[in-house]
């Protein structure tokens, strides 16, 4: 019943010639959420380009039953991996409907396509009201609303998403999380989740691993991690 | 030393010289003089020119190398610099050398004027606006209100100076040594000048103008003076430029030669001082190498040298250096 | 009175070319992000190729065509090769990559097809319309931009393939997270950009006659043109290429305006404009939140 969607070995990045992960092991479940914690420069941002072939790596990453290591961003995102980057990248110059057109941009079902522009606009209402507005001119939350958006049309097995709190109010942040849960229990949506924002994400995690400096020190049950409390002190900051 | 003194000669800033580059300029500098003794004078006029250009090369390099307008106009401060000697020597009876600074000066001054409105120009914009003006300096030179100073289409011929004080050297010689002093001084001032704090407000500007601006940086004052300091440098060289050949004219200054030189700029290196003097090798000998090769496809060749020249080194012959001297380092580091 | 109206007319004709070359520019700005300096020696070696088919006997439209195809290939060749290499490399670097493509087209053409001047002919025939004022040629000629115009309109508004490319231009890191083949959007980029500049080349050869530096001078009308007009907007562009022809036949009427100085003051105005507008008359002001 829960199969491995995803798992690495030994992986290494490298920003040039600085590495940046030192060897790092790790699985992720389908249907699960797995959080991915640290502090600012662990490491964490950078498993994430990793996984979405932005960066060199070595090691082995395995997809689906496939070995993946060294493909390229747009293969990647087209065997069913969306990665939510930091920033969100939006295209700004362009609409909100363009933008999640764009998300579409892979697949071939017209009508599949159209039908989930309607879910999305369901999850996100504001993106409707918005529809024809350039996404650069809305807020953080809405454009990470719209971010998250995008990454719903690709129709992803696994979707990763580089701290979605950034930068937002707390409010902000419960309805963003608020709309990955509904994501995750309605429709079963993996999830890869980077966070400094530790609480929000081990709320909502099942699995949960933390990094410092390019490795994995610690990893479990998001809920017995955010249950300890030397845990929480030493590496989560509350 | 202050601590201030101390925080500044530790940072790794561009122009600031490491050991093993003070001696490599020092030989380099060596070389340079006993050069005439072993050379025949038509190459030392062929250095002279490449050294000339260099200047202006370096011109350019504050500008768009440090300071991140782009600049395709360039031309335009050469020929007025050219022009100023010229008429100043051809029609005052001026004496060479204060030619110099008056170009210098006179270039200064309008590089600023035009830096003004520039100020509101970015990126292509800015390179669009530079570019009209590469382009109407021979126009500008050829017309006839104009005429009479610049002596239109038919230019202006100097008399090349020769050595002073009854030295032994042949004009080029002296021409040559002459114009050695000249980018020792300037080059030197440049390294000076990106080493300081302006220096580093230029170079704030161009990487991220908005955070300068919120450090307290006067973003205009700085950008328009260096347009104006640009100006000066190129100005100076197109002085220099103008004794050598002893003759201007206004197709001399097309907007082909602003081309020519920022492709020096970039294969020398965009922010690099040492790199300006490679480019206005490269300006000078390539061409001819290229005609060499072929004479009927001589722009082609040219164009193919560039390509592969971009190929070797994407980020110019400075950039090239950097690998190596970085990649050196690693390996030292990892021994 | 009728004079400056003549010489309006005439601008329209002369900004028919302008505005030709200008949509080509825009096209690969739209694509690329960057401005091809080369692409004016892209359209000449095209029109240099459509005289060679005709010299062997094609008719017109065959070559015409054909033309277009062969300079879409080009364009795509041209890209992957030379270009996909630099892809690290810093913006100034391509720049001069795109100066030596100038430098080798011109030459290029000169040692094949040599310099003299070549005719070159027109579907269009050159009877004079509305008396004097404007030829049957000038009316295709703007006739087939207003065409080309409406189909990029189209391909960009309204084909997944066409927002794909304004995605790719945009932010090519977003677009590969989606899925895009970021290589290949360029080489279409590239791709159409020469096939666009090739008609253009063919419209323009028969009114200022066919040799390897025709395109010069009117590369940077067409660039003025694009920039007034707007580098985001096709639309505009045409607007602009228009504008520069009617301006430049205008400041014929400034004293001491020779033909030499009418392209500095065209340039001068263009300048101006930017001063007031730095993002051209019609241009997209792009706003980012920092």
């Amino acid at each position: 019943m829960s199969e491995i969607l995803l798992s690495a070995r030994h992986l290494c990045a490298f920003y040039g010639a600085t590495r940046v992960l030192h060897g790092i092991d790790f699985d992720i479940v389908e249907g699960s959420v797995t959080a991915f914690l640290g502090a600012n420069g662990a490491g964490k941002t950078s498993t994430l380009r990793a996984l979405s072939g932005m960066i060199e790596t070595t090691g082995e990453i395995r997809f689906g039953g496939q070995a993946v290591a060294g493909k390229t961003t747009e293969e990647l995102a087209r065997l069913g991996i969306a990665h939510v980057p930091e920033g969100r990248g939006t295209f700004s110059r362009m609409t909100i409907e363009e933008n999640l057109q764009l998300g579409a941009m892979s697949r071939k079902d017209r009508a599949g396509i159209a039908a989930d522009i309607e879910r999305v606009d369901g999850y996100f209402p504001r993106l409707r009201e918005r529809a024809h507005q350039q996404a650069g001119t809305m807020s953080g939350g809405e454009q990470q609303m719209l971010a998250i958006g995008r990454a719903l049309m690709m129709r992803p097995k696994l979707m990763l998403l580089d701290e979605p709190s950034f930068g937002l109010a707390p409010l902000m942040v419960d309805e963003v999380y608020a709309i990955l849960r509904k994501l995750k229990e309605d429709e079963g949506v993996s999830m890869l989740l980077v966070e400094q924002n530790a609480a929000a994400a081990l709320a909502l995690a099942d699995q949960a691993y933390l990094i410092e400096t390019g490795e994995i020190v610690m990893s479990g049950l998001a809920q017995e991690i955010g249950r300890d409390e030397n845990i929480r002190r030493a590496y989560l900051g509350y | 030393m202050s601590k201030r003194d101390a925080l500044q000669r530790s940072n790794c800033a561009r122009g600031q010289l490491a050991k093993p580059q003070v001696l490599l300029t020092i030989v380099a500098l060596v070389i340079a003089v006993l050069l005439p003794l072993a050379v025949k004078n038509f190459v030392l006029f062929q250095l002279t020119l490449a050294m000339a250009y260099g200047i202006a090369i370096l011109g350019l390099s504050l500008l768009t190398g440090f300071n991140g307008q782009f600049s395709l106009g360039h031309s335009a401060f050469f020929a007025l610099g050219a022009y100023t000697a010229a008429i100043m020597m051809d029609r005052w009876g001026i004496s060479y050398i204060w030619t110099l600074p008056v170009a210098g000066i006179v270039s200064l001054v309008f590089g600023f004027l035009f830096g003004l409105p520039a100020l509101r120009l970015q990126g292509i914009y800015l390179a669009l606006a530079t570019f009209s003006l590469a382009v109407a300096t021979p126009q500008l030179l050829k017309s006839k209100p104009l005429e009479p100073l610049t002596g239109g289409v038919q230019g202006i011929v100097i008399i090349k100076p020769d050595a002073p004080f009854g030295l032994p050297l042949s004009s080029d010689q002296w021409l040559y040594y002459l114009t050695l002093a000249v980018v020792v001084v300037m080059f030197t001032c440049a390294a000076n000048l990106i080493n300081s704090r302006t220096g580093r407000a230029l170079i704030a500007i161009r990487d991220n103008p908005i955070a300068a601006r919120a450090m307290g940086v006067d973003i205009s004052l700085y950008k328009a003076l260096t347009f104006g300091v640009s100006a000066f440098y190129t100005g100076i060289a197109g002085a220099l430029g103008a004794i050598v050949i002893q003759f201007v004219a206004p197709d001399s200054f097309t907007f082909a030669f602003a081309i020519a030189l920022f492709v020096g700029l970039v294969v020398g290196g965009v922010d690099s001082i040492a790199g300006a003097l490679f480019g206005g090798l490269f300006v000078l000998f390539v061409p001819n190498i290229a005609e060499q090769v072929s004479k009927g496809l001589a722009g082609a060749v040219y164009g193919v040298i560039m390509i592969l020249a971009i190929y070797v080194m994407p980020s110019g012959a400075a950039g090239l250096v950097r690998l190596v001297v970085s990649k050196v380092a690693r390996i030292r580091a990892t021994k | 009175m009728e004079l400056v109206l003549s010489q309006i007319l005439a601008g329209l004709s002369t900004g028919g070319i302008y505005a030709c070359m200008a949509l080509a520019i825009v096209m690969i700005y739209q694509a690329i992000d960057h401005l091809n300096f080369a692409q004016g020696e892209m359209a000449m070696f095209s029109t240099f190729i459509a005289w060679q088919l005709l010299h062997w006997g094609l008719p017109y439209w065959l070559a015409f065509f054909l033309t277009i195809g062969i300079s879409f290939v080009g364009g795509v060749l041209i890209e992957r090769i030379v270009f996909k290499p630099l892809k690290n490399a810093p913006v100034l670097s391509h720049i001069v990559v795109f100066i030596a493509l100038f430098a080798i087209l011109n030459s290029g053409a000169g040692f094949i097809w040599d310099f003299t001047i070549k005719s070159f002919p027109t579907p269009f025939g050159t009877t004079p319309l509305f008396g004097t004022l404007i030829s049957s040629h000038d009316a295709g000629m703007i006739s087939v931009t207003i065409i080309v115009l409406l189909l990029l309109y189209a391909f960009f508004r309204y084909t997944r393939v066409g927002l794909a490319m304004r995605a790719t231009a945009a932010n090519p890191e977003s677009a590969r997270l989606v899925g895009i083949r970021v290589g290949w959007m360029i080489a279409l980029g590239w791709g159409m950009a020469a096939a666009i500049g090739a008609v253009a080349g063919m419209m323009i050869a028969p009114v200022v006659f066919l040799e390897p530096n025709m395109m010069i001078s009117i590369l940077l009308y067409g660039f003025a043109g694009a920039v007034v007009g707007g580098l985001t907007s096709p639309f505009g562009a045409v607007i602009g290429g228009f504008s520069i022809g009617i301006i430049e036949n205008l400041s014929g009427f400034i004293p001491y305006v020779g033909r030499e100085l009418k392209l500095t003051i065209a340039l001068a105005l263009i300048v101006a404009v930017l001063t007031v507008r730095p993002s051209g008359l019609f241009g997209r002001v792009i706003v980012t939140r920092v």
